[in-house]
C-alpha cells in the first residue's frame, strides 16, 4: 500500500478507485451480499456460496461479488444487492435455499426478475 | 411515503468495511484531509457548533459544544472516546455502523482528536459484537498502513492513534462516567459531575466520549457544511436518527429518517404496520429508560424534545412495537427485570428500588396486586427518579410511569378484577371450554399435562379451573377453537 501524503494524494487515489470502479460497474455485474451478524446468521455466506458456485457451473464470468455491511432490511435476510451493466441496482430479500442459484440463473443470466425483490426508499448523502 | 435519508449509515450495505479502498473511493477520511490542510481546530468545532449535531447516545448533548469544552484545557494527553457499548434491548444501529462502515467512525475520532488538541482515542466496545471488534480491528491497521491514522497523517503534524478496549457487556458502562471507571480497569460504576470528563476524564486526562451514531455523522457534515445538515431536522433536533423498530412490526429493520418524522410514518410507511390483522397498541421508544407511547402519540414528530414532552426519550434508538397481545404490565415487568439485573449497585435508590418496583409489578401479575400497590408504585418510581445517582437509575422507572399513566385501566383491570386484558399474564388467565364448539374429540385431554380435563368421547370435554396450570396446550391443540383464553 503506497502511502497518502496529503490531501491531494488522498483525492487523487479517491478519483483513480472511482474511475477503476465505473468502469467496472459498465463491465460487470455486481452482487453486493450482506455480511453483518444477522446477515450471517440467516444465511449470508451460503447465499454467496451458492450464487459463486452457480455463476461456475453456468460459465459465467464477469460477475463481481463484494462483502457488504448490513443492508438494513431484517426482516427480509438474507439480501443481496445485484447490479447488471449499466441498470440500477436491485435488491432480493428471503434469498434462501435454491433462490441463490435462481438469482444466478434469471437475473444475472438474462436480467428476468424474480420474486422477493425489495422496494428501496430512501436518499443517501454522497460526497 | 415518508423517505428515508441515510447519513449516518451512508456506507452501510455499499462498501466493502474491511478495504480501506473502498471507503477510500466513496470520499472516505477527505474530511479528515479537509480539516488538517484548510481548517483550525477552533474552526472546526466552531462548525460543528453550527451543524446542531447532537449526541446520539441518548441524552442528545451538543457534540460542538462538548468538543469545545474539552479544547479549552491545557494537556500534554487528550482523549478521544467511542461509546461503542450499545445495551438497550432492542438497539443494534451501533453494530450495523460498526460492521458496515468502520473507517467512518476511526475518521471522526480523528477530526474530533484534531478539533480538541487530543491525540489518543480508544474505542470502548462490547465483547459481544466479535465481527465488528474484528473488523475495526482490520480498519484501525489498514488506516495506519494507509498513512491516514498513526503518525504524522497525510503528511502534517498531526498524529493520533486509537486502541480497542473490552466492555463485558454492562448496560451502566454506556454512561459516560462509568465506562471511563471501566476503561480504567475499575468497576463500571458511575461518578458524580463535576468534574466532567471534558476537563478530568480518562486517567484525569480531558475526555470527550461520543457515541457511534454521534461520529458517523461527523465526516459527512464536514464535506457537506453546517447549513447543509441543520437544514434537516427539527427546530431542536437537526439531521437523522437511526432507529431500530422491532417487536410486533411487518418490517422490523434499521432505518434512518429525518428528525420530525411522524411515529406513523415510521411505524406504517416505512415499517409496513402491524402484522397479522392485529391493532397498535404502543411503541416504546428509548429502550429500558424510555416510555410507551399510544396512538394519540402518532402523529408527533419525532425529536428530543418532543419525546420528553410525551415523556419517553429518544435514547439509542430502540423502537419496540406492541399490539393488543402485549400487557403493559408484562412490558413494565420485562424492562424492570432488565434494569433490575444491569443496576451496578453503587446507590441505594437504583439497587433497592428497581428489586422493589419489580416485586410489585411481579405482585400485580401473579394476581395478587392492591390498589395500594398501585400507589406504593407510583410513589417509589418518583422517589428512585430524584434520588438515583446516574441516568440508569434516573430513568429506571420510566416505563413503569409512563404505562400507569397511559395504560391505567390495565392495571386497574389486574389489581381489581383480577384479570389481564391482553389474556398475557398466566396467573390471571382461565382456559375454558365453548360447550358449542367442542365435538368430544378428546385431543385436549390427551395432551394436558396435568390431566385436569375430563368428558367422555364425543361430549362436551371440562377443565378443572383449581388443577389447571394454565399451559395453554389444550388451547394449541384444539382444532375447532372450542377453547379460549380469557
Amino acid at each position: 500500500m503506497t502511502k497518502i501524503n496529503s490531501l491531494a494524494d488522498l483525492q487523487e487515489k479517491a478519483e483513480k478507485l472511482q474511475a477503476a470502479k465505473t468502469k467496472t460497474m459498465n463491465e460487470k455485474v455486481i452482487v453486493r451480499v450482506s455480511l453483518a451478524t444477522c446477515s450471517i446468521a440467516s444465511g449470508g455466506k451460503e447465499l454467496m456460496a451458492a450464487m459463486k458456485e452457480e455463476c461456475a457451473a453456468q460459465g459465467i464470468a464477469n460477475v463481481v461479488f463484494k462483502q457488504v455491511g448490513c443492508q438494513t432490511y431484517c426482516y427480509a435476510e438474507p439480501t443481496v444487492e445485484i447490479t447488471l451493466p449499466g441498470r440500477e441496482p436491485v435488491t432480493f430479500g428471503y434469498v434462501k435455499g435454491d433462490k441463490a442459484k435462481e438469482l444466478v440463473q434469471k437475473y444475472i443470466k438474462s436480467g428476468e426478475l424474480v420474486e422477493g425483490v425489495i422496494s428501496t426508499n430512501y436518499e443517501r448523502v454522497v460526497f | 411515503m415518508a423517505t428515508q435519508l441515510r447519513i449516518a449509515t451512508r456506507n452501510s450495505g455499499f462498501i466493502d468495511p474491511e478495504s480501506v479502498e473502498s471507503y477510500i473511493a466513496v470520499g472516505g477520511y477527505q474530511a479528515l484531509g479537509k480539516c488538517l490542510s484548510k481548517m483550525k481546530p477552533a474552526d472546526v468545532i466552531e462548525l460543528m457548533k453550527n451543524s446542531g449535531l447532537r449526541g446520539r447516545g441518548g441524552a442528545g448533548f451538543p457534540t460542538g459544544v462538548k468538543w469545545g469544552f474539552a479544547a479549552k484545557y491545557e494537556s500534554d494527553i487528550k482523549h478521544v472516546v467511542c461509546n461503542a457499548d450499545e445495551g438497550d434491548p432492542g438497539a443494534f444501529m451501533d453494530r450495523a455502523v460498526l460492521e458496515g462502515d468502520p473507517h467512518s467512525v476511526l475518521e471522526a475520532m480523528a477530526i474530533g482528536a484534531y478539533a480538541i488538541g487530543g491525540n489518543k482515542g480508544t474505542i470502548y466496545i462490547r465483547a459481544e459484537y466479535p465481527l465488528a471488534i474484528a473488523r475495526l480491528k482490520m480498519a484501525i491497521e489498514q488506516a495506519k498502513e494507509m498513512g491516514v491514522l498513526g503518525d504524522n497523517i497525510m503528511g502534517t503534524d498531526f498524529c493520533f492513534d486509537l486502541e480497542l478496549k473490552y466492555g463485558a457487556g454492562a448496560f451502566v458502562c454506556g454512561e459516560e462516567t462509568a465506562l471511563i471507571n471501566s476503561m480504567e480497569g475499575n468497576r463500571g460504576e458511575p461518578y458524580t459531575k463535576p468534574p466532567f470528563p471534558a476537563e478530568a476524564g480518562y486517567w484525569n486526562k480531558p475526555t470527550i466520549v461520543n457515541n457511534v451514531e454521534t461520529l458517523a455523522n461527523i465526516p459527512a457534515i464536514i464535506m457537506k457544511g453546517a447549513d447543509w445538515f441543520n437544514k434537516i431536522g427539527t427546530e431542536t433536533s437537526k439531521g437523522t436518527k437511526v432507529f431500530c423498530i422491532c417487536g410486533k412490526i411487518a418490517n422490523v429493520g434499521l432505518i434512518e429518517v429525518p428528525m420530525g418524522t411522524t411515529l406513523k410514518e415510521v411505524i406504517y410507511d416505512i415499517g409496513g404496520g402491524i402484522p397479522g390483522g392485529k391493532e397498535f397498541k404502543a411503541v416504546q421508544t428509548g429502550g429500558p429508560s424510555g416510555g410507551a407511547l399510544t396512538y394519540k402519540d402518532l402523529d408527533a414528530p419525532i425529536d428530543y424534545e418532543n419525546l420528553v414532552a410525551r415523556q419517553s426519550m429518544m435514547g439509542s434508538g430502540g423502537m419496540i412495537v406492541m399490539d393488543e397481545e402485549d400487557c403493559m404490565v408484562s412490558v413494565a415487568k420485562f424492562f424492570l427485570d432488565f434494569t433490575m439485573d444491569e443496576t451496578c449497585g453503587k446507590c441505594t435508590p437504583c439497587r433497592i428500588g428497581s428489586k422493589r418496583i419489580y416485586e410489585l409489578l411481579d405482585k400485580i401479575t401473579i394476581g395478587q396486586g392492591t390498589e395500594e400497590d398501585l400507589e406504593k408504585l407510583r410513589s417509589l418510581s418518583v422517589n428512585i427518579k430524584d434520588t438515583a445517582l446516574c441516568g440508569l437509575g434516573q430513568t429506571m422507572p420510566n416505563p413503569v410511569l409512563s404505562t400507569m399513566r397511559v395504560f391505567e385501566d390495565e392495571y386497574r383491570a389486574h389489581v381489581i378484577d383480577k384479570k389481564c386484558p391482553a389474556g398475557v399474564c398466566a396467573e390471571l388467565l382461565e382456559y375454558t371450554v365453548v360447550d358449542q364448539k367442542c365435538v368430544g374429540c378428546t385431543l385436549c385431554a390427551k395432551v394436558c399435562p396435568v390431566n385436569c380435563i375430563s368428558g367422555k368421547p364425543k361430549e362436551v370435554h371440562v377443565i378443572d379451573q383449581a388443577a389447571c396450570i394454565k399451559c395453554g396446550a389444550c388451547l394449541d391443540k384444539c382444532k375447532f377453537d372450542a377453547i379460549i383464553k380469557q
